[in-house]
């Protein structure tokens, strides 16, 4: 057991965890943020997405121990005051999403994105969207509201 | 307030979705729950000797092991397939028993052998590793070719052979193809998938010992009849006292249609140490015991006059049911198949056998067009291979041959209602600028890129009735829905349906017919589904079969609250019912400026009295409150159409296939939400695709599943896809009022083809998917062997 603090969307988190705590688990079972989901286990389909220390994530694959001192952003902590944030939006104005599943690990990578480039291009967009799995989408309407969500960042 | 239906509006369901508020399964705890693990066979195929659970009993934190004896001691029974095929010489099916927990033997890797209830799931996990299995490996049957000619796998089903079942006339048949000027004929694979929607399935048991109530929160898309599967088949609770919630559902693209072991394992499993289990699968556990999809093997021939007209169609197809027969297994490559294999062609006569195979691996059931895209993967090569054969193009050649007057009775089942099939190929030629595809393709070849073209136009089978035919052919139930409108005091709609959405936007679309229908604002209008306990009982979500079952039974439903709502409008406004109007939420007394909100009648029906007046707003023998149910029982199938058309770009040296252009014109009737319809489109083509191109579950010689991981199956990502050019056509349903066909499958049913098509014209070789890079690049060695040698 040991102790990590966080600081997770904005509010400082303290708690003793078993050493082999993945950070998802954190989030979800602990601390019971279910936002973040996981649907693979081998980091491979992004469901489990969140932003470290702005840096995107996959959370399923990392122990909670060793982002002790971060701060987390969770897709729970991206709207501001009940305001859907741009990404969200665009998301919602685009059909984006279907099953939602895979939805807030895609809109974090897409804050991540975002954030380090202004207006990418489609082929920009889809390669780095490789690691969030869709299978409702068939991803078209998630490149349109991407590009959608840069125009208004 | 303007007509909703046929607007983008955005879906009322997305805000949850996109802030993190969705409420899956596996979101849910509940107090006190105790942890699930499950112990698995990793042998294909094994008798068990012995199940020692004492080792693993005595592991920190074990609440309970269950095991196959447990359940037969409980006298739990089995999981069911859900509708009886009779074979061609009048025997039924066979069906091996499929217990939750194995009882003695186990016959794909990923059955169940036994449960560990813990106090965590670690612990569940750690103690699942010490139950100790005496296994006595026994020769596994893998292929679905090898099945007809090994020993059974299971004891009295000779050859492995669940049925042999026929359709059409097959002397007919016979006769016209020996007289045909010319026969095409084909073998094909339809490959095997895994559904892999992105929420992987979750169970949540719940027992109340002093109420006697049980639920069950599962992934599910049809929760009705996954509790009367429970209760009626399996034993596990009377349907009264059992509740089947199926909350928020990440996709389910047929895979979570039924109950699975796990479903009856976990509720019964709740109910006998009385306290909450919450059983989540990993993803390899989803990779191995969803129910796969396809996996047929398939011969067929065309009967072909000179001219290019088919005189007659000739199908032998060899399906593989896996280990046990899952709930659909047995209509998805009969009924849902069988009469598609004439496509949307006018073909005089034909005949399909289907052989029902076992195997030791994953039952096989419904995936997204269940029986859909095998019949139409069949015609639609084959029909290509005859166009290239006969020096005919492959426009012409399907025009030609084009069901052209409606309704039309197909030589199989169908009664076909409407449909206009050279308007969507002929939009999608000129969408898909098919008359400049030959410079494209030398313009591809310049760049040292090899560029096909392929086409499929498609028919499907949508929304299945009626009851009582289906029922007459082996369905265990009906195939009707239900809808319940019930109005509250205050003037807001809540809508009942029994259909259940996991991603097709039901909150919307049913939302926006309501809206319509009664002239309530949509943002007054809710919609309930996915829990046994609030609406009335309903067939669930598949088959494409939601808006127009289901639609069409919301719509009876505002019919009778508009009925009775005229009878309270006229009683209140001093006229006769025949004298009301009702128009877009006001009940006016004809000719007159007279009338009633729909507001002011629901608030009149629930509160029907005023201080100080004895007169009431309701009309004699009018009942109090505002709330109408209806079951509909569709005349027809619905039978949406379309034309795919698909552009390739292979690389001579890596062979690695991409797709370039993709349009699809399809004919779904009348569109609702044409946003939502879009993505249903996106959606279904990307998986066609990843048919096509990249997803196989790949079983070895021992049966042991090397697709296990997204590491090993390759689903389609982001970077695979072009952007695709999507369109319609539109000749409404007559056999539904709203006039719509249903769109969730067809891209996954016109997909694979077009892509197959297009990857062959590339190569000039024939190929089976998935067209891998590896596979393309041995094929072109392969050709360029052959043409030196020809040389």
């Amino acid at each position: 057991m040991q102790r990590v603090s966080l600081v997770i969307n904005g509010k400082e988190v303290s708690r003793k965890i078993e050493d082999r705590t993945l950070l998802s688990s954190l989030l979800r079972d602990i601390l019971s943020l279910t936002g973040t989901h996981v649907g693979c286990d081998t980091s491979q389909c992004g469901a489990c997405v969140v932003l470290v220390d702005g840096k995107s994530v996959k959370s399923c694959t990392l122990f909670a121990a060793d982002v002790d001192g971060s701060k987390i952003t969770t897709i729970e902590g991206l709207a501001n005051n009940g305001k859907l944030h741009p990404i969200q939006e665009a998301f919602k104005k685009n059909h984006g999403l279907q099953c939602g599943f895979c939805t807030p690990g895609m809109v974090m990578s897409v804050a991540d994105l975002l954030k380090n480039k202004k207006n990418p291009n489609d082929q920009e967009i889809r390669d780095w969207l490789k690691g969030n799995i869709c299978r409702c989408t068939g991803y078209q309407n998630i490149v349109a509201a991407v590009k959608d969500a840069a125009s208004k960042m | 307030m303007a007509s909703l239906v046929g607007s983008r509006v955005e879906r009322k369901e997305d805000k949850k979705f996109l802030t993190g508020k969705g409420r899956y399964t596996a979101d849910i705890n509940l107090a006190n729950q105790a942890y699930a693990y499950f112990v698995r066979s990793p042998h294909a195929r094994a008798s068990i000797s012995k199940v020692d659970v004492s080792k693993a009993s005595n592991a920190p934190g074990v609440v309970r092991i269950l095991t196959g004896d447990d359940l037969a001691k409980d006298k739990i029974g089995g999981l069911i397939a859900g509708w009886k095929i009779v074979s061609q010489d009048g025997t039924d099916m066979k069906v091996p028993a499929h217990p939750p927990l194995a009882n003695n033997t186990v016959n794909y890797v990923g059955d169940h052998v036994a449960v560990v209830i813990a106090e965590t799931l670690d612990q569940a996990r750690e103690a699942a590793d010490l139950v100790r299995v005496d296994y006595k490996v026994l020769k596994a049957v893998v292929k679905t070719s090898d099945a007809l000619n090994s020993k059974p796998i299971h004891e009295g089903i000779d050859k492995n052979l669940c049925f042999d079942w026929g359709l059409g006339d097959k002397a007919k048949t016979d006769e016209a193809f020996s007289k045909a000027e010319k026969i095409i004929k084909i073998d094909l694979v339809n490959n095997r998938l895994i559904p892999n929607a992105m929420e992987p399935r979750a169970s949540i048991g719940d027992y109340n010992p002093s109420s006697e109530n049980l639920t069950l929160y599962t992934t599910n898309q049809n929760p009705h009849l996954t509790r009367l599967v429970l209760s009626a088949f399996c034993a596990i609770q009377p349907e009264h006292k059992f509740r089947v919630v199926a909350p928020d559902v990440g996709g389910g693209f047929g895979s979570k249609i039924y109950p699975y072991a796990e479903d009856a394992v976990i509720a019964w499993a709740a109910k006998k140490i009385e306290r909450p289990v919450k059983w989540v699968a990993e993803r390899t556990e989803s990779f191995l015991s969803d129910c796969h999809g396809r996996d047929h093997i398939t011969h067929a021939e065309l009967a072909v006059k000179n001219d290019g007209k088919i005189v007659g169609l000739k199908v032998e197809t060899i399906a593989n049911l896996g280990g046990y027969a899952s709930l659909f297994a047995t209509v998805t490559p009969t009924y849902l198949y069988g009469p598609l294999v004439l496509g949307l062609y006018d073909i005089p006569v034909a005949f399909c056998n289907v052989k029902a195979v076992y195997t030791n691996t994953a039952p096989v059931d419904a995936y997204r067009g269940a029986g859909r895209p095998e019949a139409t993967y069949m015609i639609e090569r084959l029909v290509e291979k005859a166009a290239k054969e006969m020096g005919i193009d492959r426009a012409e050649f399907r025009n030609k041959n084009f069901i052209s007057k409606f309704p039309h009775q197909q030589c199989l089942v169908h009664n076909i209602d409407s449909g206009d099939y050279s308007a969507h190929l002929n939009k999608a030629l000129e969408l898909s600028d098919y008359k400049n595809f030959e410079n494209r393709r030398t313009e591809s070849k310049s760049k040292g890129k090899l560029r096909g073209i392929g086409f499929c136009t498609y028919l499907e089978a949508c929304g299945i009735a009626p009851s009582a035919v289906v029922m007459s052919i082996g369905a265990g139930v009906g195939l009707w829905e239900s809808a319940e409108i019930r109005f509250n005091a205050t003037g807001n709609v809540s809508v009942f349906t029994g259909t259940h959405s996991h991603g097709q936007g039901h909150d919307t679309t049913f939302a926006q017919i309501v809206s319509d229908k009664l002239g309530v604002p949509i943002e007054n209008i809710d919609l309930v589904h996915g829990d046994t306990d609030k609406g009335p009982f309903g067939m669930g979500t598949y088959g494409s079969r939601s808006l127009a079952v289901g639609g069409t039974a919301i719509t009876k439903a505002c019919d009778k609250i508009i009925d009775k709502g005229k009878k309270v409008a006229a009683h209140m406004l001093e006229a006769k019912p025949d004298e009301i109007d009702f128009k877009a939420g006001e009940f006016i007394v004809k000719n007159s400026n007279k009338k009633k909100t729909i507001g002011e009648i629901a608030f009149a029906c629930y509160l029907p009295g005023q201080y100080g007046e004895i007169k009431s707003p309701l009309p004699e023998g009018v009942e109090p409150g505002l709330k109408e149910t209806a079951f509909y029982d569709p005349v027809n199938f619905s039978f949406p159409a379309g034309t795919h058309i698909c552009e390739v770009e292979v690389d001579q040296d890596t062979g690695e296939t991409k797709v370039v252009a993709y349009t699809a014109v399809d004919d779904f009737g009348t569109v609702i939400n044409p946003m939502i319809v879009e993505g249903q489109v996106h959606g279904g083509v990307v998986q066609g695709i990843g048919q096509a191109l990249y997803e196989n579950a790949h079983y070895d010689e021992s049966g042991q599943l090397i697709t296990a991981s997204y590491m090993d199956y390759t689903m389609p990502r982001a970077n695979n896809l072009p952007e695709l050019k999507i369109d319609y056509t539109s000749t409404p349903a007559t056999s539904n009022p709203l006039g719509v066909k249903g769109c969730g499958e067809a891209g996954a049913i016109a997909a694979p083809p077009a892509v197959m098509n297009a990857v062959i014209d590339a190569i000039d070789t024939d190929i089976s998917m998935p067209a891998t890079s590896e596979k393309v690049c041995n094929a072109l060695q392969e050709n360029k062997k052959n043409n030196k040698e020809a040389a």
